[in-house]
This record gives C-alpha cells, sequence and structure tokens, in this order.
C-alpha cells in the first residue's frame, strides 16, 4: 500500500490553477489550462446558442413545416410555403406581395435621401465654425430616441385637424403651394397617399440622419487633407475636390452607409404601425408588419418564417450588389491614419 | 476626432469660412429643426385637453396643467407610466449588465487565446450577422414560450444579449492593447482571469462604457419585440407602453405626449452626459473595414 503510492512521480499541477503555467514563458498568448477560453466563452456561447443560432436554423425547420402554432400536429411541407408565395391562388400571396410592394416602395423613396442630405451635413460640419459640436449633437439627437416616441410625437404633428405643421404651412402660407399640386385642405399628411409616403419618409429621415451623418464624418476625417491641398494647388474647383477626392475617398463608408440604410429601411415597422397603422387602405402596411400579423398575430408560423427568409434571401442579394458595386470600381484603398485611440 | 485641437486651423478656417449670418441663420434653422418637435412634446404635455386641441394651436401653455402627468404617474391605474419606466429601466441595466459581461469575456478569449476551434466560433458569429432581426423573432418567441418567460423581465434581458456587434466591438479594442502589459501581469502571477480583471478590463474603459450606453439605449428603445412578448398593463415597457396609450386617448395628445416626455427624458440625459461615448461609438462602427 504504502509502496504503491511512495513514487507517484510528479503531481499534475491542476489546470487552471493560478501561477504562471510552465508553458507560459514560451508562449504568451497560451497561458492556463486548455479549457480556459471555453470557460470564457460559455457564458456567451450558451445565450448565442440559445437565442441566435438554435433560432436561425428553427426557422428555417419552421418554413418547411405546416407550422400553426395553435395545431397540434405540424406536418411537414417542403418547401411548400415557399411555393404559395408565388401562387397568386394561395391565401397568402397578396397580402405578402402587397406587404413586399410598400417596403420596397419606402426603400426606393427613403434611401437616396438618406444617403445624400446627410453628406451634405457631414461636409458642412467637417468646417470649423461656431457651434458646431452643438450643431452634431442636436442633429444626431432624435437618433437616440426610440421609434414609439418618433411615431407618437408625428402621429400629432402630422395630425390634418389639430397638428402643428399644417397650421404653420397655413400661417406661411405655403399650403397654398400644397393644395396647387393637389392636396386636399387640410393637408391630409397620414390619410391619404402620396402624403402618407412623404410623412414616412420625412419623419424617417429626421430621427435617423444623425447616425448616417456621424459615419460620414468620421470617413471624411479620414480623406488624407494632402489630398484636397494637393488638387488646391493643381487648380481643382470645389466641385472637382468634391468628385475626384471625397467621394473616391468615402467610397468604403458610402457602401457601408448604403447597405446599412437599406437594411434599415427594409426593416420599418414602427413608423407604419404607429402613425399610418398601415393605412389609408393597406397602402403603408410593410412587408415587416404582414409578416409579424401572419406569425404572431395569426399564429401561421410556418408561412412568416417563409416569408421572413425569402425577404432575407432578397436583401442579401441586393447588400451583396450594393457593396460589389461601391467597393470594386476603382479599387482603391483608403489610406489609414494613425489608429485612433479612444 | 473631439472638436478641440485644432486651435491654429480653426481661426484660418473661420476666417475663409462662411459669412457668419448666414452660417448663423443655417446654425438656427437645423437646430429649431430638430429640437423643434421635441419641445412641442414637452409644451403639449404641459397643456390641458382644450388648450392642445383648439384652433390655432398656442405655443406656450396659456397655464400649465400638470394633469396629464398626474394621470399616467401612478403605480397602479388603466395606464401606470411610471411603473413602465421602472420596468424598462430595470430591464435596460440588468440587459446591459449582461451584454458587458458576457460581450467582455468572450471578446478576450476571441482576442487574446489560441483554441481549437475559435476560427470556426468567429465564424458563426459573423455569419450570424448578416441575418435580420425579423428572422429571429418568431423562434425566439417560442423558446421564451417554453421558458415560461413570456409577459416576463426575462424575455427583454436575455435573448439580445448576445448579439455579435459587442463582442466585435470589444474584440477590435482588446486586440489594440499592448500585450506587454498582460505578460507584466502574468509574471506577477496572475491567471488568465486576473489579468482579464485586473489589466484588460481596466485599460479599456472607454469602449465598455460606450458599448454599454448603446446597449442600454437600444434595449430601452426596442419596440417590436415587447409589444408581442409583454401582455399585462402592469408588465409593459414605456414603448410598448405609448402603443396601448395612443390606443386608448386617440387626441387626448398632452396625456400622449406625457407619456413620450416620459421615454424621452431619460435617453435624452443619458445623451447629453455621454455623447462622446454614443458618436465615438457609432462613428467607429462605419469604419470597421
Amino acid at each position: 500500500m504504502s509502496a504503491a503510492t511512495a513514487p507517484v512521480a510528479p503531481a499534475p499541477r491542476p489546470p487552471g490553477a493560478a501561477g504562471p503555467a510552465p508553458g507560459g514563458r514560451r508562449r504568451p498568448l497560451r497561458r492556463g489550462a486548455w479549457w480556459t477560453p471555453y470557460v470564457f466563452l460559455a457564458p456567451f456561447a450558451a445565450i448565442f446558442g440559445t437565442f441566435v443560432a438554435f433560432p436561425a436554423v428553427r426557422g428555417i425547420w419552421m418554413s418547411l413545416h405546416d407550422w400553426d402554432y395553435l395545431m397540434p400536429s405540424k406536418p411537414f411541407v417542403g418547401l411548400g410555403n415557399y411555393a404559395d408565395l408565388f401562387d397568386p391562388t394561395s391565401v397568402v400571396f397578396q397580402k405578402f406581395w402587397d406587404g413586399m410592394a410598400a417596403t420596397g416602395v419606402f426603400v426606393v423613396a427613403s434611401v437616396p435621401v438618406l444617403l445624400t442630405v446627410p453628406l451634405l451635413l457631414a461636409m458642412a460640419l467637417n468646417r470649423k465654425f461656431p457651434g458646431r459640436t452643438f450643431l452634431r449633437a442636436v442633429v444626431f439627437l432624435p437618433y437616440v430616441l426610440g421609434v414609439a416616441v418618433v411615431g407618437v410625437l408625428f402621429r400629432f404633428v402630422l395630425d390634418p385637424n389639430l397638428g402643428v405643421l399644417n397650421h404653420l404651412l397655413h400661417v406661411t402660407r405655403l399650403d397654398r403651394l400644397l393644395h396647387a399640386l393637389g392636396a386636399g385642405d387640410p393637408v391630409p399628411w397620414l390619410t391619404a397617399q402620396p402624403w402618407a409616403w412623404i410623412s414616412l419618409v420625412g419623419v424617417t429621415v429626421w430621427w435617423t440622419l444623425g447616425f448616417n451623418m456621424i459615419i460620414y464624418l468620421a470617413g471624411l476625417q479620414d480623406v488624407p487633407p494632402e489630398l484636397y491641398d494637393a488638387a488646391k494647388v493643381d487648380g481643382a474647383s470645389a466641385r472637382q475636390r468634391f468628385r475626384h477626392v471625397t467621394l473616391p475617398g468615402l467610397r468604403p463608408v458610402l457602401a457601408f452607409v448604403l447597405t446599412m440604410t437599406v437594411l434599415a429601411s427594409a426593416n420599418m415597422f414602427g413608423q407604419s404601425d404607429l402613425m399610418t397603422n398601415g393605412g389609408p387602405g393597406t397602402s403603408t402596411r410593410t412587408a415587416l408588419m404582414v409578416i409579424l400579423d401572419t406569425g404572431l398575430g395569426q399564429y401561421k408560423m410556418g408561412a412568416a418564417a417563409a416569408m421572413g427568409y425569402l425577404l432575407s434571401i432578397g436583401l442579401g442579394i441586393v447588400s451583396i450588389v450594393n457593396f460589389v458595386a461601391l467597393r470594386e470600381r476603382g479599387g482603391t484603398r483608403r489610406p489609414r491614419r494613425a489608429r485612433r485611440a479612444s | 476626432m473631439s472638436a478641440p485641437g485644432g486651435g491654429a486651423r480653426r481661426t484660418t478656417a473661420a476666417r475663409r469660412g462662411l459669412g457668419s449670418g448666414v452660417t448663423w441663420a443655417l446654425v438656427v434653422v437645423l437646430a429649431a429643426t430638430f429640437i423643434g418637435p421635441l419641445t412641442w412634446m414637452g409644451l403639449t404635455s404641459l397643456k390641458s385637453y382644450g388648450e392642445a386641441t383648439s384652433s390655432p394651436p398656442t405655443l406656450w401653455p396659456a397655464e400649465i396643467d400638470l394633469s396629464a402627468y398626474e394621470r399616467l404617474l401612478s403605480l397602479d391605474g388603466q395606464y401606470p407610466v411610471l411603473r413602465w419606466f421602472l420596468n424598462s429601466l430595470l430591464a435596460s441595466s440588468l440587459h446591459t449588465v449582461l451584454v458587458l459581461a458576457v460581450a467582455s469575456t468572450a471578446a478576450f478569449a476571441l482576442a487574446r487565446m489560441r483554441f481549437r476551434g475559435r476560427g470556426l466560433i468567429f465564424g458563426v458569429i459573423v455569419s450570424t450577422l448578416f441575418l435580420p432581426a425579423f428572422v429571429f423573432l418568431m423562434p425566439n418567441y417560442l423558446t421564451i414560450d417554453a421558458l415560461g418567460w413570456i409577459d416576463s423581465v426575462w424575455a427583454l434581458v436575455v435573448p439580445g444579449a448576445a448579439g455579435a456587434f459587442g463582442v466585435f466591438f470589444l474584440r477590435q479594442f482588446f486586440v489594440g492593447l499592448p500585450v506587454e502589459l498582460e505578460e507584466a501581469a502574468a509574471l506577477d502571477g496572475a491567471n488568465q482571469w486576473g489579468v482579464f480583471t485586473r489589466v484588460v478590463l481596466p485599460n479599456t474603459r472607454p469602449a465598455l462604457a460606450t458599448l454599454a450606453v448603446l446597449a442600454f439605449l437600444g434595449n430601452w428603445n426596442d419596440y417590436i419585440w415587447p409589444v408581442y412578448v409583454l401582455f399585462s398593463p402592469e408588465r409593459l415597457t414605456l414603448p410598448a407602453g405609448l402603443k396601448l396609450l395612443q390606443g386608448a386617448y386617440v387626441t387626448d395628445f398632452p396625456s400622449i405626449m406625457a407619456g413620450a416626455v416620459v421615454a424621452s427624458v431619460p435617453v435624452i440625459v443619458l445623451f447629453v452626459l455621454t455623447q462622446r461615448f454614443i458618436i465615438e461609438g457609432v462613428a467607429r462602427s462605419g469604419l470597421k473595414g
């Protein structure tokens, strides 16, 4: 017994014990036991697995079944849910494509404004003048508010009879211009087209313009000032400097802003939900509203999951096209200036 | 990045700058565009119902009427805005703590350790960045249902806590820390946990603060998810409550605006106090590529 215990050669270090591990000096990147990294990753992995990875796969699985929350049996239907979305005689066809069309209108109407106006503002605020920092903060301010606040606020501001916008238009006589363009009296900002779309786009621009502006500003500060000086020496006009220095320097940032803005606009939900309730008619009922109503309102989750995946495939294609279009041409890499510590 | 620092350039720029009258006019118009609607929200919340719906509208309340707040700021009652405020505060605070805890540990492992499967894990996290949020809504609703978390604060705290953004964001900063700091600590006998808590975290406080503010704001403002996972009026968060208020009060705009004021004052205060972190965080999110 004693003979058996005596020669138990060097006791193995308990893994993870405090103190520098033997291999520490040779390979500084690998200290501690082999499982230490997994322990550090475990809390994130548990939540990520449960609420990101698992639902991503489960969503696909649901989309392949006639998955009704209220029904005990959820038969496998293969690609049937997807086929229904392309079958004009199916129940879901009309409302899904109406929703897709509404989302499409919103994307097409809002993205150009959200690309250009913040760029102009960023260029103005990139110059030095008194009040610049204040203005940057003020323009960004609405972005920190939630869509719920923005939605109920502008539901009130744009109210045809009680809203302050129509009052201001009346006082400044600008409403005559709108009447000449065919708007009713009072201007039906939320209850007739195209005014409802104009309102939804305008409010979204007011709300999120600061976000894009801040990203543009950071990008503008990465364009080397030497290039502007050189262009000036060469006699380039302001327009030429914008065309040949600013735009090429901003290309990667433009690609990022374009991609993010398209995705954000394609996810539009709260503005319509709170300001127009999808109306007039169903004209501002977006794809996301249709998906959520189908899945969580009527509990037809298989159909809704198929709609969601079809929309995300579409968005994926659009993102890739955007990115390739803006990234590839010229292939100039923006020179990185000194790393900014924060 | 911050405004001060270019003293010499500022004077020359100001001299050649926009004509100061025009500049000021533009500054005022822009500021009014962004602050005006928020001011209108605040002013309306202080008016009586009769005044708020009168035509033409008044700018300043003829007399300050706090009845909208009195109605809303009770803990019970039909529309307990004060309770929604506390629910939002609790959910967003817990969510922020959870995000910091799980994102920082995971980012440290991914930034500083070599281990089997690191590339794969990183790849999986990256790939989910390309899936839009709405794809997760329904499967997560079922998971929350199975866990018994429907109509509870946990539904608001946990599911969004493992976003890829937090890990990417912190990893950038952790990678940028000089390895020598960590080696010195290791030579002094610190294990990985010691290096993490005594070297990495204290040296990346601004990044952690930025992530904390962004996580808090995102959770506080979240709209779709709370609307679908919460039911009881006393369990709602402010955004979900505002939807309920709007449906109930219709044209009682002072009451609805009072609710909106309660929902926006905390984030506006947070923004004023932590502006630098928020703007820096947003700016960096676009500079990854």
